[in-house]
């Protein structure tokens, strides 16, 4: 099983790290060449607008595309959902239009309101420990795409096929839950 | 719901390696600095370049000037405050600055005590020339480091005598057993328990970043091939001769650190970098990185 963490910047090791715990194997890509490649990809927190002008101009829009529609599963944390978007609120950051949800970014507002809660996962028996950091809101989603946890009301992760996507960051506790499910994702786009 | 934890204060500090901080002091900068790619800005009234010609007493920036800047971008914004002085930091809080930098660019306050930065929800970068000062800053509560180097200089040499310092006590520590932490950690005066969790990690418990005399792509890549997590530029930037052109490289030459290829490509036809200063004619009252322990 080959996974790609998408390396430009942000919080590569700590994808990387939760993949190995979850019982997969994972490494850095950033070029087309290794993207055309893989079984997963894993888009991570970090600077939208940082990475987005990354993929834009090392030319990744199309392959990542094309893999995804072959049936790859791609996860996004945070500023990865943000590039995975359907629509980000006033276009201020490029995105790769592949999952059906408008999100707003730092809708939370600066650092300061940063925060961690308990949130309720739908499959998981225990709550989710949830760390927000600057995050994005998910004002809107398309009819396909799955709610599988909400906070306050507003959806904070979710699933379209073979797109998973959180506006927190479960790379950075030690519970590795959501990466299985990533994992399980591969594990189903293989056999099918 | 639980806000101003360490996690979430390292975590943000997480989101910003293999980036570039860049130093900015007006909001038109600061867009230049995020088109370019920059993950966040440092807020300014002066580079330190600037600071180092003016002389005086360098304290922090108008709450004016660095809230233009927040309202200018979309990117975490940072903001310095002198050494020890903790009031400053309290009105960089209060005004919803993103990370606050205790720097040895601005005069210290406090030539004793450093700022107590458990007390704070806002994160806190400091700088450092070996991993004994590094330590006890993140036993203060620092959710991120910064090797000093030579601020306003435009010389990397200090930047690598720090990142070379910070590294090479990392990887004879990962060497030791562990009966020999705490006489490393009395040798380092360093807290025993970050000492120990070096040692398990084999690198800083947080992210450390390379900062003061990075001045091209070439030095840019340099320090991440040192083992640093990302680069801060100051006077870099905005006194080279194409500002948006500098910044754009040295963004390009951070994410591609190990290709040489790119680093040629993006070195190519950047105009003259800022002047630099031969560190050696500094007098010891002239240095920025003596100041704090």
């Amino acid at each position: 099983m080959r996974i790609g963490v998408l390396a430009f910047q942000g919080d590569v090791r700590e994808h990387i790290q939760a993949i190995e715990k979850a019982g997969g194997k994972a490494m850095p890509v950033k070029r087309a060449v290794e993207i055309s490649k893989l079984d997963g990809l894993i888009i991570p927190g970090g600077e939208s607008t940082t990475i987005a002008r990354f993929i834009k101009e090392e030319g990744l829009t199309e392959p990542i595309r094309a893999q995804v529609s072959s049936g790859m599963p791609i996860y996004g944390t945070c500023a990865g959902l943000i590039i995975l978007a359907r629509r980000v609120e006033n276009n201020a950051v490029f995105s790769l239009k592949i999952l059906d949800v408008e999100v707003k970014r730092n809708a939370y507002g600066r650092q300061r309101e940063s925060f961690e809660d308990e949130i309720e996962v739908e499959g998981f028996e225990t709550p989710y420990r949830g760390v927000f950091i600057r995050a994005p809101l998910i004002s809107k989603v398309g009819p396909q795409v799955k709610v599988l946890a909400r906070y306050q009301g507003k959806p904070v992760l979710v699933l379209e096929k073979n797109v998973l996507a959180s506006t927190f960051h479960p790379e950075l506790t030690s519970d590795d839950r959501i990466h299985r499910l990533f994992l399980s994702l591969i594990d189903g786009s293989k056999k099918s | 719901m639980e806000k101003g934890s360490y996690r979430l204060k390292t975590g943000l500090a997480e989101m910003l390696k293999g980036g570039v901080i860049m130093d900015v002091t007006n909001a038109e900068q600061a867009k230049i600095a995020e088109d370019a790619g920059a993950v966040s800005v440092m807020a300014l009234e002066r580079v330190p370049a600037d600071i180092r010609a003016a002389g005086g007493v360098a304290r922090m920036a108008d709450p004016a000037i660095i809230e233009e800047i927040m309202g200018a971008v979309s990117i975490p914004v940072m903001a310095k405050v002198r050494i020890g002085h903790f009031v400053e930091a309290q009105i960089l809080e209060a005004i919803g600055v993103d990370f606050i930098d205790e720097s040895e660019v601005l005069t210290p306050a406090d030539e004793e005590h450093h700022i107590d930065k458990h007390k704070f929800s806002v994160p806190f970068v400091c700088g450092c020339r070996n991993l004994g000062e590094a330590l006890r800053r993140i036993g203060e509560g620092a959710a991120m480091i910064r090797t000093k180097g030579e601020a306003g200089t435009g010389n990397v040499v200090e930047a690598v005598r720090h990142m070379r310092a910070v590294m090479g006590e990392i990887r004879r520590i990962t060497s030791l057993s562990d009966e020999e932490i705490m006489k490393v950690a009395k040798e380092l005066q360093a807290p025993y328990e970050l000492v120990k969790k070096v040692k398990e990690l084999g690198r800083l418990p947080v992210v450390n970043f390379a900062a003061g005399g990075i001045a091209t792509p070439a030095d840019a890549a340099l320090m991440m091939q040192l083992g640093a997590d990302g680069v801060f530029v100051g006077s870099g930037i905005f006194k080279s001769e194409n500002p948006p052109l500098y910044a754009k490289a040295i963004v390009e030459a951070v994410a591609h650190y190990d290709d040489p290829d790119v680093l040629a490509r993006v070195s190519r036809r950047l105009g003259q970098p800022m002047k630099g200063l031969d560190v050696k004619v500094l007098s010891q009252e002239e240095l920025l990185q003596v100041r704090g322990w």
